[in-house]
């Protein structure tokens, strides 16, 4: 390490790999992990949230796990709370179903319609 | 890079490691492997959270899901329910994390709630043995930045701004100290650290290094630059093992990565560290004992001046700053003194960390801005006293110290507040006392703890102390007259006065404030022959009342058989031969056995 920058690039690093450790605030992703959830495959839809989020370096992004949210069988279920505790629900997700609710939901703020609960 | 979506903290302080936490790394590991979690829950083993009462502590983020006293079998069910499903164990949580069915997180614990961490900041949440981790919180920030962007006199100038004051005991302006090293002439000048942390009770040091001893590394470099120093010394007492080997490990990181050693950032700086074992005596804590024992030399003060800022490690300039103290320094570098000097009060700025034991809920490591009230500390954060007993008095300082009564507990934390109170802030250990506490026991306690570690240089401590303790002994017997309570009180003020160190010059002040607020405990030894809290064992006496039903069970239990009496009969107790250690009072079904 040479210099300020040598630094400060080490810490962006190290800072992705500590940074849920700290208080609440942001949005926030819940995942239903209950056995009909993990058997549905929602551990890939988990996974694949996470790792969308590292690799666009999203901060205050929030993803935890649940028990059964109730709809057996439109799992794996995720539920995005926004900043003011609003709640949109997606089913039956996948992994790639996951990485375009990031990109939409997270990062621009739309609701991604189609995978919603559909009357 | 690997991707974690969950991260598992153990604390792996003294506390919680000498409850087992060490061996949870590879359980939870085992655990874990069975469901194929290791490559998305990550295992942290960390510094030490506070709460030691609650030990051995396991934090799950991104929850913050606060579980206390983990056993092994709570492993499983931790990671079968909570890894794997994502359902916090409730019943494992600690106690306050847990409000009418709603779950906390540890950060909205009273505990930690009321709290302010500078210090401790990383203490819990970073694994020490990681440079990486220290760096992701801003480890090492500091250090580059008065390297290079600040001038020496700049740095000296922000520490000084700050209000920074000793937290070793002493309370003496950081800023200041490191001006009179950095205008002493010379071609060589030390940085040392004082870590060989010895009042009774207190340990906020040892949780500073085992928790983040990168933040020591880089102060004291900070320290180094601002003096013109290219040497430092850490003194810390052997006693502290997992302490010295975390700080090795981290010096060994920083080396590598070029923070130690030649041209740190690119600078023409040169630093060096190397630690030093103390062999754990008190005196050492003194500074020019300390200096002495670094030396090579027999640790034993010398009169000062010349102050260590003058002549200190082998006769050169030295800065020696406490743990605390430095763990401060990279903070004010990049938050600025202004943001430090708005915490506190007046005269006492930042936050102080304290060790809170005795008669108290929640014993463990906290820091509160100065300022903060004992009331706050003791009932809001400490939890308040157990069973129900009543509040008597809060010993702070260390031998050092004093007491300090129920009548002064809004008094707000500050070094001249309890100066005035008579008592010191010494190294921030607190000790609650409760109605079972014999005040003139508690002094004997501390006098028999300085007698025991003067070093013998000077006459007033030497056999000055030795002589306060045997007129405690004498009272506490109930062998004490009323010339002796006047003796002791003399004798304290020129021991005070006469003493060459801090150790002796503060030796008496457990008996002088035990004097000043409880007298009265001190004259029913002498006058009644009692001991109001029934803890002085030759001012007690255990007797069998009327209501015996002789039911032999005391005289089975009694260790050196004084209890006499037939079955069906009246029991007695042979008062010479009692040792009073209570056991038949235990043991009765009925409950009349009595001390007094």
């Amino acid at each position: 390490m040479k210099s300020l920058a040598d630094l400060a690039k080490l810490r962006e690093e190290a800072l992705k790999k500590v940074n849920i450790r700290g208080e609440r605030k942001g949005k926030r992703i819940v995942v239903g992990m209950a056995t009909c959830g993990i058997a549905a495959g929602a551990r890939p839809v988990l996974n694949a949230l996470v790792e969308e989020i590292q690799k666009r370096n999203i901060q205050d992004v929030e993803v935890t796990q649940t028990g059964c949210i109730g709809v057996c069988k439109l799992e794996p279920i995720i539920e995005v709370y926004d900043e003011n505790n609003e709640k949109t629900t997606y089913v039956e997700m996948t992994a790639e179903k996951a990485q375009k609710v990031i990109v939409d939901h997270i990062v621009n703020g739309q609701i991604v319609a189609e995978f919603t609960i559909q009357e | 890079m690997e991707l974690y979506r969950s991260h598992v903290l153990i604390c792996g302080g003294t506390g919680c490691s000498s409850s087992g936490s060490l061996t949870f790394e590879d359980k939870f590991a085992a655990a874990m492997a069975k469901h194929d979690l290791n490559k998305e829950v990550k295992l942290v083993k960390t510094g030490c959270f506070g709460l030691c009462e609650a030990g051995p502590i396991v934090v799950v983020y991104p929850e913050g899901a606060f579980y206390s006293r983990v056993t092994d079998e709570d492993i499983t069910k931790i990671v079968e329910e909570h890894l794997l499903k994502g359902r916090i164990v409730k019943g494992l949580l600690h106690g306050s994390a847990i409000d009418e069915e709603v779950t906390k997180s540890i950060n909205e614990v009273d505990f930690f709630k009321k709290q302010k961490r500078v210090a401790l900041r990383n203490c819990g949440i970073i694994n020490p043995e990681n440079i990486e981790e220290y760096i992701a919180f801003d480890g090492y920030q500091a250090l580059g930045k008065a390297l290079t962007e600040m001038t020496r006199e700049e740095v000296i100038e922000v520490v000084k701004a700050s209000g920074l004051r000793g937290r070793g005991g002493g309370g003496f302006p950081t800023g200041l100290k490191w001006t009179f090293a950095y205008n002493a002439q010379s071609e060589k000048k030390y940085v040392a650290c004082n870590a060989d942390e010895g009042d009774p009770g207190a340990f906020m040091d040892r949780s500073v290094l085992e928790g983040d001893p990168h933040v020591i590394i880089e102060a004291m470099a900070i320290a180094a630059y601002a003096i013109g120093a290219d040497e430092g010394y850490v003194y810390i007492r052997a006693e502290y093992p997992i302490a010295v080997k975390r700080l090795e490990i981290a010096i060994e990181q920083a080396k590598e990565m070029g923070l130690l050693g030649k041209n740190i950032f690119g600078t023409d700086f040169n630093f060096d560290l190397k630690i030093k074992l103390g062999a754990g005596a008190f005196v050492c804590g003194e500074e020019t004992a300390l200096i002495a024992s670094i030396e090579g030399e027999r640790g034993m003060p010398r009169p000062r001046p010349p102050f260590p800022a003058n002549k200190g490690i082998f006769g050169q300039p030295t800065v020696l700053n406490n743990v605390e103290t430095y763990a401060n320094v990279p903070q004010i570098i990049l938050n600025g003194a202004e943001w430090f000097a708005n915490i506190g009060t007046e005269r006492s700025k930042g936050t102080k960390v304290f060790a809170l034991g005795g008669k108290i809920n929640n014993t463990g490591l906290l820091e509160i801005p100065m300022g903060t009230t004992l009331r706050e500390v003791i009932f809001d954060i400490g939890g308040g006293i157990p069973n129900g007993k009543a509040f008597k008095a809060v010993q702070t300082g260390g031998p050092s110290g004093g007491c300090i009564t129920a009548e002064h507990l809004d008094t707000p934390i500050d070094y001249d507040n309890l100066i005035e109170l008579g008592s010191m802030m010494g190294s921030g250990g607190m000790i609650v006392m409760d109605e079972d506490n014999c005040m003139v026991d508690v002094a004997r306690f501390f006098l028999d703890f300085t007698v025991d570690e003067s070093c013998g240089k000077c006459t007033p401590c030497r056999e000055g102390t030795k002589r306060m303790l045997e007129m405690l002994d004498k009272i506490c017997e109930g062998k004490g007259t009323m010339q002796d309570i006047e003796d002791l009180e003399q004798l304290a003020y020129t021991i005070k006065d006469a003493s060459l160190c801090g150790l002796g010059q503060t030796a008496p002040n457990p008996v002088l404030s035990t004097l000043k607020y409880f007298k009265h405990e001190y004259l029913a030894h002498v006058e009644d022959k009692k001991c109001p809290a029934g803890v002085c064992k030759d001012l007690l006496a255990i007797t069998i009342t009327d209501k015996c039903i002789g039911c032999t069970m005391c005289k089975t239990v009694c260790p050196v058989n004084c209890i006499s009496g037939e079955k069906k009969g009246q029991h007695v107790i042979d008062q010479d031969a009692c040792i009073k250690c209570g056991a038949c009072i235990d043991k009765c079904p009925v409950k009349c056995i009595v001390k007094k």
